[in-house]
């Protein structure tokens, strides 16, 4: 398969770049909610729009009403999500949720798909524990209690967390805090007794709670997939949360570097555009080359990630590695190019830098991705 | 099975069975290599089969015309071929400047003659060539070259001197710049072609800090070379030049699987590394081979079909040549001691210092990195006066 976009995809790309810029762009949603102290940190009415774009449901099934694409299509839209900065639940929701409901029971995806479908049902998956992703320790109880199960604990990180409708948790239902097996997700919706959330705005104006669970009734049909088996599930979300934050990030990374070249074309110092300057000139063209190259190793693990290849987890965190790295170093060099209005809040590059920050922590930073990758790599 | 599957397994089965063994093991080195050429004297004889066989079937230049001594794969079925090649872990039968360089500019801009005659030798593996561009004065200025071609009617008489010609002692033809207006310093040069035998052309190779001399100075002292060997038109070989120059970066990158994009993490460590700092470089830099990989395959990808920016492998050949300078400074640093070795048998004469320092001429060679990122920020860019 080669390393670009075929025409469905490409048309995709037509219709989403112009939706995004139009739409999701930051005057219009980023400011827009950031200023107004909305509490959820993005707009329903976006979030329909995206419905009526078939987004919400790329990844779901056709038996649910899904369109069944895969990860190179939401990648897609994430990329014109990162470019625009635009504040939106489309990657806990239609990428990790939905590839959490794909193990779900008949009735679980019948609970939640239809609404997620719909644009009218928000999803937040809650992972880490601790400021840190460390999903391979799972501390986060569910002990069985009469038909179903009782949840205790803690959950960080979880974006969207007060908006969503419902919350993945990944809980330990046996065995003890760092065992691979012993893991069940669950759909915990909102309204269940017991959830308490403690929500604070992030650097980049995204919402995201720290959830207590404090004894949470929950019955069996909130499990999704097998009890006890629940580690399979949670890597195959951790994996779309990845290379769906990957591709996020080569949007913000390329939205950062156009607007950063746009400046070296038009800023004058010293009777010259700065451009002229060799010395940012390199500079620019090193990182045109960076981001080159993340875009073709994330495109590389969406799709070996959707062709079911023994290497996407070894590429995915290849992929989320490199893009955190080049995305930073465009967020970087465009404030320091940008010089004192890069540090204004007037200017859009500044927010750029701060959604990178915020994307790299989201499922995992490059070192703990270099970890990985010599992890699988068998050292 | 879809057409494409079909003859992927033609193509595994045809590797299976014609490939030696020996062709099998990874290149050590630049001498292992096969060159082709008159003088070529063959490592073995399983090196000389797998030429021979590959050749029979267009297989050295796979994606070349039938016409042209290639298979006339299209670009599906040439990365097919790619594909199965690294997975029988088979050696490219055939490496060459005629291949990589002179081979996509001729296609481009020979006459019908032309290929046939001189694409057809490449492929077979019975000329090798070598390619004259910089001179003493003119390096990353390139275009600033003086060696001069006087216009006697039929022929031209070169006289002048190259230097970095890479085994221009061991080459049987040049494919040479040559000044043939003194007037327009872009559009008053001719690419030509002639015989490495012609007399007046002497060469005296280049001792470099690796011990090795790849490359020559070579002296032209009123060589004779007939008109019909221009490639393209009187004074415009500084087109034909960039054009290959493009395809020398592209091949000089690693773009398709050089050494650059493999890992070196699990190799270094196996026999344990009490060095945490260095594990974690050796996870970073192949997170960046792994990524660079990935470039190199979308790079040919896009390239066969028209979707790649022209200028593109000037940013492939600055990312892969800084690449594998990398990769060589870690391999130095995970060596310790055993690998400042310049003469043992432990280290096979020295390879893991003299390649080191080969190395360091990659980002040099064929346009300095400087060069590249000045030639990216001016035509993808399209920064101001660049």
């Amino acid at each position: 398969m080669p390393l670009y976009y075929n025409e469905d995809q490409a048309m995709l790309a037509d219709s989403v770049t112009g939706f995004m810029a139009d739409e999701g762009g930051i005057k219009k949603q980023l400011r827009h909610w950031r200023d107004i102290n909305c509490k959820d940190g993005f707009g329903h009415a976006l979030w329909k729009q995206f419905a009526e774009m078939g987004l919400t449901g790329m990844l779901a099934a056709e038996a649910d009403g899904g369109l069944a694409m895969g990860h190179v299509e939401a990648g897609i839209v994430l990329a014109e999500i990162g470019r625009n900065l635009t504040p939106s639940p489309f990657l806990t929701t239609a990428v990790m949720g939905v590839t959490a409901l794909k193990d779900a029971s008949d009735e679980l995806r019948g609970r939640w798909l239809p609404g997620v479908i719909a644009g009218e049902t928000v999803l937040a998956v809650a992972i880490d524990e601790g400021a840190k992703h460390r999903p391979e320790k799972i501390a986060c109880r569910a002990e069985r209690a009469g038909n179903g199960f009782r949840l205790t604990g803690a959950k960080d990180f979880v974006v969207h967390g007060t908006s969503a409708d419902a919350i993945i948790v990944a809980a330990r239902t046996s065995g003890s805090d760092s065992d691979a097996d012993g893991v069940t997700l669950f759909a915990v919706p909102k309204d269940a007794a017991g959830i308490g959330h403690n929500a604070v705005r992030l650097v980049d104006s995204s919402i995201a709670s720290h959830v207590r669970f404090d004894g949470v009734e929950l019955d069996g049909s909130t499990v999704i997939g097998e009890v006890d088996g629940g580690r399979a599930v949670l890597n195959k979300v951790l994996s779309a949360g990845r290379i769906g934050a990957a591709a996020e990030q080569t949007g913000v990374g390329g939205g950062a570097f156009a607007m950063t070249t746009t400046y070296l074309k038009t800023r004058k110092q010293f009777g010259k555009l700065i451009g002229e300057f060799q010395a940012l000139q390199h500079r620019a063209a090193h990182l045109y080359s960076e981001l080159e190259i993340a875009e073709a190793v994330v495109i590389k693990a969406q799709q070996l990630l959707d062709g079911g290849s023994e290497r996407a987890e070894l590429m995915v965190s290849v992929a989320k590695a490199k893009a955190a790295r080049v995305c930073n170093l465009a967020v970087r060099e465009g404030v320091q190019m940008h010089g004192g209005v890069g540090m204004t809040d007037e200017y859009d590059i500044g927010l750029y830098m701060k959604r990178e920050r915020a994307l790299t922590e989201f499922m995992g930073d490059a070192n703990y991705h270099a970890e990985r990758v010599a992890q699988l790599s068998g050292y | 099975m879809s057409d494409l599957e079909t003859f992927r397994a033609e193509i595994r089965a045809w590797i299976e069975a014609n490939c030696p063994e020996e062709m099998r093991r990874p290149v050590q080195g630049e001498d292992d290599i096969c060159w082709g050429g008159r003088n070529f004297v063959f490592k073995s004889a399983a090196q000389k089969q797998w030429m021979e066989v590959c050749a029979a079937k267009g297989y050295t230049v796979p994606d070349w015309p039938v016409a042209y001594g290639g298979a006339g794969m299209n670009p599906a079925e040439a990365k097919i071929w790619r594909e199965e090649m690294t997975r029988a872990g088979a050696r490219p039968p055939l490496s060459s400047f005629g291949i990589w360089m002179l081979g996509p500019a001729l296609l481009k801009f020979g006459t019908e003659e032309q290929k046939v005659h001189y694409l057809g030798q490449v492929a077979r593996g019975e000329i090798r060539w070598c390619q004259g561009y910089s001179e003493p004065g003119s390096g990353s200025d390139l275009v600033s070259l003086q060696t001069y071609g006087e216009d006697k009617g039929d022929h031209w008489v070169v006289n002048g001197q190259k230097i970095w010609t890479s085994y221009a002692d061991k080459a049987d033809w040049i494919f040479c710049l040559v000044r043939t207006d003194k007037t327009n310093v872009y559009q008053g040069i001719s690419f030509l072609l002639f015989d490495m035998t012609t007399p007046g052309v002497t060469t005296k190779p280049i001792k470099l800090i690796s011990g090795s001399s790849p490359f020559c100075e070579t002296f032209f002292d009123n060589v004779v070379v007939p008109k019909s060997q221009i490639v393209g038109q009187l004074n415009r070989g500084w087109d034909v030049a960039k054009y290959l120059l493009g395809h020398e970066r592209e091949m000089i990158s690693g773009a398709g699987g050089g050494e650059q994009t493999s890992t070196i993490g699990k190799v270094l460590t196996r026999n344990g590394l009490d060095d945490p700092m260095l594990r974690a470089e050796l996870a970073a830099f192949d997170i960046d081979a792994l990524a660079f990989a990935a470039m190199g395959e979308k790079f040919l990808d896009e390239i066969k079909v028209g979707k790649a920016h022209p200028a593109q492998p000037n940013m492939m050949k600055y990312a892969g040549t800084e690449l594998n300078k990398r990769r060589h400074e870690l391999l130095m640093a995970a060596g310790g001691s055993t690998a400042l070795e310049w003469e043992s048998e432990e280290t096979r004469g020295g390879a893991p210092s003299r390649s080191w320092l080969r190395t360091k001429a990659n980002s040099i060679e064929g346009g300095t990195s400087e060069v590249m990122l000045n030639v990216v920020a001016k035509r993808i860019l399209e920064l101001p006066g660049a």
